[in-house]
């Protein structure tokens, strides 16, 4: 099993601390992300990107939680066998995880480096397959997590802290 | 800052969206690119964005990023269903038979003078 975290600076404190006292999240909200599905992959963002906007998020942080989760959605749709969006909405922070039904991702440094891709030709005919994908995600977060398996499944979550 | 009512007339474009005042859409400035995940990356919230990319995910990637207004190039022209999700997501779409290249510049000069 692989594992790769990162946090922005000051953020691993509090992004433990969170996954520790593991909180009740205010809201849930969970959306299926089917294999080489690409118009049902983005309505998970979409629907979070309203819900949030109704609670008053700023509008830079919505941004980035929207980039950051349709990203995810369409990795999920591009990469896997099809995987889950599970939204966890606290009062100060945002806990997206995705988790699908492998294969995989066989190296994750390999996966992470800007314009690194391994999508198929549907996928690049998009415009998607630029390999900016994970990195997008990261530039957006205040902390990511992977763990993967090749062979088997992957998880991919991030927080975004609301202020 | 220009409207894009000013821009549409410029580039001799088709509206979309008409149901989306374009005097009330400003342009600030514009990104150029047909790779969605750079759009999301690089473009700035309320820049307009000019692409030859037509289909459903464009829109998505517009209303994530922020973006208001999408100008299709050589006469690349969206179909109804996307249409009507732009009109959903508030984004106006236009249509021009001019290249990326002429498109970029007449806004560039446009923003300049």
């Amino acid at each position: 099993m692989a594992e790769y975290w990162y946090y922005a600076d000051g953020f691993e404190e509090r992004v433990q601390e969170q996954l520790h006292n593991n909180p009740e999240a205010e809201v849930d909200l969970d959306f299926a992300i089917p294999e080489k599905d690409f118009n049902t992959a983005g309505k998970g963002s979409s629907e979070l990107k309203n819900l949030l906007k109704r609670l008053g998020v700023d509008s830079d942080v919505l941004r980035r939680i929207a980039v950051a989760s349709y990203e995810a959605e369409i990795n999920v749709a591009a990469h896997s066998k099809g995987g889950v969006m599970k939204s966890a909405v606290h009062d100060d922070l945002i806990h997206v995880r995705f988790e699908d039904d492998g294969p995989g991702i066989a190296d994750i440094e390999q996966a992470m480096i800007p314009g690194y891709s391994t999508a198929d030709d549907l996928v690049r005919e998009l415009g998607f397959g630029a390999g900016l994908g994970l990195p997008n995600i990261k530039k957006n977060s205040d902390a990511m997590h992977i763990v993967s398996d090749i062979g088997s499944s992957t998880l991919l979550e991030f927080f975004i802290f609301f202020g | 800052m220009i409207k894009l009512t000013e821009y549409l007339t410029a580039i001799n474009g088709i509206n979309h969206t008409p149901a989306l005042d374009p005097d009330a859409v400003e342009i600030h400035g514009a990104y150029v690119s047909d790779m969605l995940s750079d759009v999301m990356g690089s473009a700035k919230p309320d820049e307009a964005w000019i692409t030859i990319m037509k289909h459903l995910n464009v829109i998505a990637v517009a209303s994530m990023t922020g973006i208001p207004v999408i100008i299709f190039a050589k006469g690349n022209t969206p179909d109804a269903a996307v249409c009507d999700k732009a009109l959903e997501e508030s984004i106006s779409l236009v249509s021009s038979t001019l290249s990326t290249f002429e498109l970029a510049g007449i806004l560039y000069n446009l923003l300049r003078s």
